[in-house]
């Protein structure tokens, strides 16, 4: 087969894939209710926060507060069935939007389709930041330049698309240990992480480059470490109504936007997600989410925490390294500032 | 007058005359930010004519004319659209100049600068070093012919081929038919009496020169070859000030400095005491919401001389970053194909292929005679032997050899980035070979082998013989396979070699190789090897020819063959 034959062959099949992905994001926009919609006071070059969430009452204030200091101008959320008071604690904060819905995570390809409804709607010509509340973003000089400073550089470099990988963080012995109290920095408690444990691999028909690792896979999923979630995410893209979220936030179509990493030896800029989900209230939540049914491989990845919960695991080892912060990250090689000086 | 009074200090340089200073500004975007620094320069005590493109909405404009309503010394040159790598920013520097020149008789020096420009010290030390270098002209002007001043772009083709397309829109067109002249060898010819020269755009002329340039009888003439020329700001003054001046200085007053893309550095507020230190007049680029820079800006210098050798580091480095990277690293934005990656790995590391099977002591022995992580059989089929017996490698290596196997490059180049001392880990054909051409093809590894050791725990294992049978010639075509790899022609690693007969007659020798030095007296023994010339004898007859095993009837006679001749 000669090569552009193959590669025209990728690309009518991704652009209906694509297509598919946005039919069914609009198809399913009416299963979301507004509750607050702020939408109309987004400025042009606002930069938006796109989160589905539920039952996060207790991490969202320092969530929000977080993003707020990194310059995100306005919070849409998607609220499935809450109901630990975090729909009306979202209501109040004066910007935040705020969409509501009892349909099935699942049925929604685990939420994506209402984001990519979102995105679609709200999204075009803004930065978008698409993040779980349990997520944190850093990236290169994170601690002095705001996230504005990052996109205006990205749009004055031609760049549409910036990585992030999740890095599962962890506190030093049992996740049930120290409590987490509401408005409390989760890096307090979770503050240990796997410096050098990823394996990378390229996805050749999406271009994006999947990366598994880190204390999940060593601790749950050392026999079948394929089936270990996937690292890699884009969570800030500037969106156009073209673009889909595919799975998750680790990778979109078109297929240029996850060519992200360079390929002839120099490196981009690129940045980090805290995973901060191994908390005190991680225990109750893998309980709940397995009753649910709602995740990804039939839970899989929930089957093995619960497991693996009844003997109180404790991902920390020597070789663990505490976080510091951006610097200690990019000498480790899991971020860099690329030409971003 | 004594003699003395010659010899008295003076102060650096003399000041001769006093220096009016007259700044052309050119804005296009984010004017409230430039009628800023528009009021730098005017409250400083220069003269600004300031240009802003016809593109800009009227309203923006009209805004802009408000905030520096009042204020003496500004004055608005007319209006052109400007388009990036055309003649028309030369046109509007040019109209603007003679706008300030006419305005303002008494200017002595003229400096161009964008709205983004941000002086960095006060206009009057601007004006007192002026003074002390009378009749200097502060421009970049590097000769076209010596290549190297544009980043990735075109030297000299700027000025003789034609460029009627635009870079940014049409870039296709515009590459394609740079090629095409090329291919067909068309050249604009360059006007006499001038010579091309390249450089910064932001430069500080004497009023004297700009004068000359702008009042050339031959300007016409130079005009319209500029006017073809790409990217003529960067070379119309640049050019003709090497035609007029009275000595020229070659270098930018403006510290502006450029990426590997071509693209100029932007500032933030962090970079506050870099700059501080720097003692540059001017610099560009600054973020528009860097307010901690337009806070601290303009200040005092405690150096007299511009001296960018920080900010010069820091962008080097990540020059060097985005094109080269680092070695050895494999991340989310760097994963260089194969054969790109510029250092297959971050440090030397050593592999010990057969020793541990030919010396049955040395695992236990060597990590107190080395400066080094000795690890086991890290590639081994169903175990990941870290060093120490550990069970989580360095830096939260997973000690699955599923998860190894996942990516066992990714495996072994994160083990030598991340940890401190040198890796070295024995290895042999009964490992996981998928790194074999990787690691004989990387500069980093030194690498020990003995062949044919692999025969020694078959040797003593008394398992069936069938068994061991089925196991050499398992062995054994991954050695050989192995051992092709590492006589072709690309291997690059320190290799070194012996087979099992010559050790069996020298023991020390790969021993006194891995350590450098005099062999400690408690050095470990070869294994016994009385057995193996029957137990090959009988692999031969049960159809299986050992290869590579060196000769054990004729030890000495045991040489390095090819592979194809060697019969033994």
């Amino acid at each position: 087969m000669p090569k552009w034959w193959t590669r025209y062959r990728r690309r009518i099949k991704l652009r209906a894939k694509r297509q598919y992905l946005l039919a069914r994001a609009i198809r399913r926009r009416r299963v979301l209710t507004p509750v607050m919609d702020r939408t109309s006071g987004i400025a042009p070059d606002a930069i938006l926060g796109f989160v589905v969430q539920r039952n996060e009452a207790v991490r969202l204030p320092w969530f929000l507060d977080y993003y707020r200091k990194l310059g995100v101008d306005h919070f849409l959320f998607v609220d499935n069935d809450s109901d630990d008071g975090s729909r009306e604690f979202l209501t109040r904060q004066p910007d935040v939007s705020l969409w509501t819905t009892s349909a099935s995570y699942k049925d929604a390809r685990f939420g994506l389709d209402w984001l990519n409804w979102l995105l679609l709607r709200h999204g075009a010509g803004h930065w978008c930041l698409t993040v779980d509340p349990d997520e944190i973003l850093v990236y290169p000089h994170s601690d002095v330049r705001p996230l504005r400073a990052l996109t205006d550089w990205l749009d004055s470099s031609a760049i549409r698309s910036f990585p992030a990988m999740l890095l599962d963080m962890y506190p030093r012995g049992a996740v049930t240990d120290q409590p987490y109290s509401p408005g409390q920095n989760p890096l307090e408690i979770a503050s240990w992480f796997d410096p050098a444990n990823y394996m990378i691999r390229k996805n050749g028909e999406f271009g994006n480059l999947w990366i598994q690792g880190g204390p999940r896979a060593r601790a749950f999923f050392a026999d079948e470490p394929e089936k270990s979630p996937a690292l890699n995410k884009i969570p800030l893209v500037r969106w156009s109504r073209h673009y889909a979220y595919v799975s998750s936030t680790h990778m979109l179509l078109p297929r240029s936007l996850n060519l992200v990493y360079d390929e002839s030896g120099g490196e981009r800029a690129s940045g980090i997600l805290l995973h901060t989900k191994f908390l005190s209230t991680f225990v109750e939540k893998s309980a709940e989410e397995l009753d649910r049914g709602q995740h990804y491989a039939d839970s899989r990845e929930y089957r093995a925490y619960h497991a693996a919960l009844q003997d109180q695991p404790d991902f920390w080892c020597p070789e663990s390294a505490r976080y510091e912060g951006w610097r200690q990250l990019e000498h480790l090689g899991l971020i860099s500032r690329g030409n971003w000086a | 007058m004594t003699r003395a009074a010659h010899l008295s200090p003076v102060p650096p340089g003399p000041i001769p005359g006093p220096v009016r200073l007259g700044v052309v500004m050119l804005c296009h975007e984010n004017l409230p930010l430039a009628a800023r620094m528009a009021r730098i320069w005017q409250q400083g005590g220069a003269t600004v004519a300031i240009h802003v493109d016809a593109s800009v909405p009227e309203a923006d404009m009209a805004e802009m004319r408000r905030a520096l309503e009042g204020c003496d010394g500004i004055l608005f040159a007319p209006r052109r659209r400007c388009e990036w790598g055309h003649f028309s920013l030369v046109a509007a520097t040019q109209d603007a100049a003679e706008l300030l020149l006419a305005s303002a008789s008494d200017t002595t020096h003229v400096l161009t600068a964008s709205g983004a420009c941000l002086p960095l010290r006060p206009v009057h030390e601007l004006a007192a070093y002026l003074a002390r270098h009378p009749g200097r002209d502060f421009i970049e002007s590097v000769n076209a012919l010596d290549v190297g001043w544009a980043v990735g772009g075109l030297d000299m083709e700027r000025f003789t081929l034609r460029f009627p397309f635009s870079f940014r829109r049409q870039r296709q067109l515009f590459d394609r038919y740079v090629k095409l002249q090329r291919r067909l060898k068309i050249k604009r010819k360059v006007p006499q009496g001038i010579t091309p020269h390249l450089g910064s755009q932001w430069w500080c002329l004497t009023a004297r020169t700009l004068a000359a340039i702008l009042t050339d009888p031959r300007r016409a003439e130079f005009d319209r070859f500029f006017h073809r020329v790409w990217i003529p700001d960067e070379s119309y003054f640049q050019t003709l000030a090497r035609r007029h001046t009275l000595g020229i200085e070659s270098r930018s007053l403006t510290l502006s400095k450029f990426d590997a893309q071509g693209k100029p550095y932007v500032f933030y507020d962090d970079h506050r005491d870099m700059l501080m230190q720097s003692g540059c007049f001017v610099a560009r680029k600054i973020w528009p919401r860097a307010e901690g820079l337009y806070a601290a800006f303009p200040a005092q210098s405690r150096t007299e001389e511009p001296d960018s050798y920080l900010i010069d580091q820091l962008i080097d480095s990540a020059v060097a970053r985005r094109n080269l990277g680092r070695p050895g690293l494999y991340m989310q934005s760097r994963f260089p194909r194969k054969d790109a990656e510029n250092g297959k790995t971050a440090a030397p590391y050593t592999v010990l292929y057969g020793l541990a099977e030919a010396y049955p002591g040395l695992p236990d022995w060597l990590p107190g005679k080395v400066d080094a992580d000795v690890h086991g059989h890290l590639f081994a089929e169903h175990e990941v032997e870290f060093s120490a017996g550990r069970r989580i490698g360095p830096g939260g290596l997973a000690g699955s050899p599923a998860v190894r196997d996942l990516d066992p490059q990714g495996f072994l180049t994160s083990l030598i980035r991340v940890t401190k001392r040198p890796q070295m880990f024995q290895f042999s054909p009964r490992d996981r070979q998928s790194l074999n051409w990787f690691m004989a093809t990387d500069p980093n590894m030194r690498l020990l082998v003995i062949t044919g050791a692999w025969a020694v725990p078959l040797l003593h294992s008394g398992m069936p013989f069938d068994d061991v049978r089925r196991a050499a010639a398992i062995f054994q075509r991954r050695e050989l396979a192995f051992l092709e790899i590492l006589d072709s022609v690309w291997v690059k690693a320190d290799v070194h070699r012996w087979n099992l007969a010559q050790v069996g007659t020298d023991p020390k020798a790969p021993l006194a190789a891995l350590l450098g030095a005099d062999l400690p007296k408690d050095h470990p023994q070869v294994a016994d090897l009385s057995g193996m010339r029957p137990f090959l004898d009988r692999l031969r007859n049960a159809g299986l020819r050992p290869r590579k095993l060196g000769d054990f009837r004729h030890p000495q006679r045991t040489a390095r063959a090819p592979l194809l001749k060697d019969a033994s």
